[in-house]
């Protein structure tokens, strides 16, 4: 659905957003994880026809966003890092009117207006002027009016941000439960925000991808398991064999490389033990050649370092 | 067309509910009362003495009161529109740009002409609705109309009035366009104006070369033959051209916030 190709975004020298390419599947939720300044907003501001990049391309439904920029536009709802409102209008006045705006046709506008305010739990809100609502509720009103048409991609930055946690808990369920649907993309510099409401995250910092992982694995690198790369010439039986043997070893993946007699594996092991001395040792007494051995995952502590890894009231 | 519209009926709905419409409307209905007033009283006076003179004299009275009301009147009007038009405009893009609603409708598939013109057509709605009351100040006056009301006058100054508007709208909106500050976008509009005003009072006898040169870019000047009850196509065409250089102007600076290559 969403397929961003070697993306660049100079400002002057220095690079905002550089060289990153990453893919989001149909009803997929995607979460843009980075700290402040790491380009998050930058992207997005891409996918959205906002902003041209320098190099690169993204398609978004199959459109390219720079020369079908039209054809993107009716297919996204956007909430920008502060959602665009009219302070002086109602909430249903305000979603007629992004209604409008977006495209939808005269018939389904009450509608799908009526839809969006059902999904975001703004009903018995609706006759209310905008500017005097909590900033939890404004917030909904910026998610209700990214998906009043029902676009196929709904972009959020940093949808959490300022919120309480009580509105917190509830705009992260009103976002699961829009996924299926809509393919969701979600920035945001809280570690636990995509452990909750994420299937895939992207980790960029600095403007580049640090990784890309499945929620679940990216966790539980993070949670102590540590991870270690190997690359050994021989047999792959053999060596599964004899990492088997290994105490303390919870996950090993192993794949022969095509066309040489080199085996590439990913190996995890329980948290807190740095088993590369064993395991290297393993690999030689079995009579194997060890052409690598190296920690990974080490990197993003760094960036770690620099998010909020806790949950805290803002 | 419905982008337009859309955009039209958010910005019309949206003067109603802010207190400044109202209060520049009323500002400018009591002070263009109170003008047409006094120059009617002023006038009719100095017709009385022109009446007594020529009786004294034996020459025949020749003060066509009604007209130079209105011509004085159009007048005051176009005055105090460089004063008021700034507090409409001033907001137009730099409050949405301010409230991050630009990136909204930027990102939304609309193309920059329709918001340009949705918002225009929605500004120059509401100096309409502000102009029209004073229409009743000349219905009064035709009742006790002697000689007969020129209503030809009339017209062709409310025409002028309504192009100069226009005009000063275009210019007042790019200006909003350039800036996230309202009170920023007030104030230079203000000083642009300002500066039309005194230009237009320093070439007013201006006889060299480039005086006439100024005299044809005044703005103000080209209001003068409205005022007289003559429709000058080459004044129609100057205004009707500094309101698509505004809005040209206005499409540029959009298209250059959303592709700002850096
Ligand atoms: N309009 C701009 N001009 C110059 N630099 C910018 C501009 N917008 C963002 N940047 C820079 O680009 C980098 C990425 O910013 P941004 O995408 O807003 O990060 P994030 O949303 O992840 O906090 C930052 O270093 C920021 O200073
Ligand atoms: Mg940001």
């Amino acid at each position: 659905m969403i397929e961003v190709d070697h993306l660049i975004k100079s400002y002057g020298q220095a690079r905002a957003v550089n060289d990153i390419s990453f893919k989001v599947e149909k009803g997929e939720i995607l979460g843009f994880l980075g700290p402040n300044g790491a380009g998050k907003t930058t992207t997005m501001r891409i996918l959205t026809g906002y902003l041209p990049a320098t190099a690169g391309t993204a398609r978004i439904a199959g459109y390219d966003v720079f020369e079908q920029s039209m054809e993107v536009r009716k297919r996204i709802g956007y909430l920008p890092e502060t959602p665009p409102l009219y302070p002086e209008m109602t909430v249903e006045a305000y979603l007629t009117f992004v209604a409008r705006i977006k495209g939808v046709t005269a018939s389904d506008i009450s509608g799908r207006v009526e839809e969006s305010m059902r999904l975001t739990n703004l009903t018995d809100r609706r006759k209310e002027l905008i500017k005097r609502l909590s900033r939890g509720y404004k917030q909904r009103v910026g998610i209700a009016q990214a998906i009043v048409h029902n676009p196929d991609v709904v972009i959020l930055d940093e949808p959490t941000v300022g919120l309480d946690p009580n509105q917190i808990k509830e705009v992260r369920n009103l976002i699961k439960g829009l996924s299926g649907e809509h393919t969701i993309i979600l920035s945001t510099h809280i570690l636990p925000e995509v452990e909750m409401t994420c299937d895939r995250v992207v980790i960029i910092n600095k403007g580049r991808i640090a990784a890309i992982d499945t929620t679940d694995n990216l966790t539980r690198q993070l949670k102590g398991g540590e991870r270690v790369q190997i690359q050994v010439r021989g047999d792959i039986a053999t060596l599964r064999s004899k990492l088997e043997e290994v105490e303390g070893l919870i996950r090993i993946d192993l794949e022969p490389q095509e066309g040489s007699d080199l085996v590439t594996g990913s190996i995890e092991s329980e948290e807190g033990k740095d088993l590369r001395a064993r395991i290297a040792s393993t690999v030689v007494h079995g009579g194997l050649d060890l052409l690598e051995i190296r920690a990974v995952g080490l990197s993003l502590e760094d960036i770690f370092m620099q998010l909020t890894t806790e949950e805290k009231a803002a | 067309m419905k982008g337009i519209l859309a955009i039209y009926r958010r910005e019309m709905s949206s003067y109603f509910v802010s207190p400044i419409a109202y209060i520049v409307i009323g500002f400018f209905l009591v002070i263009t009362g109170y003008f047409f007033s006094n120059i009617l009283s002023i006038l009719i006076e100095r017709s009385f003495m022109a009446q007594m003179q020529a009786q004294q004299m034996g020459a025949p009275p020749e003060m066509d009161v009604p007209s130079l009301v209105i011509r004085n009147f159009t007048g005051v009007i176009a005055t105090l529109l460089l004063f008021l038009m700034p507090m409409l405009t001033m907001g137009s893009y730099a409050e949405e740009r301010k409230r991050g609603t630009m990136e909204m409708l930027m990102t939304s598939p609309l193309t920059e002409l329709q918001i340009v013109v949705g918002k225009f057509l929605a500004l120059l709605s509401l100096f309409v609705l502000m102009l029209a009351p004073t229409l009743i100040y000349h219905l009064f006056m035709s009742f006790y109309s002697e000689p007969a009301m020129p209503w030809r006058i009339v017209w062709t100054g409310y025409l002028g009035i309504f192009l100069l508007g226009a005009v000063l709208l275009a210019l007042g909106s790019f200006i909003s366009s350039l800036t996230e500050s309202q009170i920023v976008a007030g104030v230079i509009t203000f000083v642009v104006f300002l500066l039309l005003w005194v230009l237009d009072l320093s070439v007013r006898s201006a006889t060299s070369t480039t005086g006439e040169i100024f005299k044809y870019l005044s703005i103000l000047q080209h209001y003068d033959t409205f005022a007289q009850g003559v429709i000058d196509t080459t004044s129609v065409v100057f205004y009707v051209s500094a309101v698509v250089l505004g809005l040209y102007l206005t499409h540029r600076t959009l298209e250059s916030m959303r592709w700002r290559r850096a």
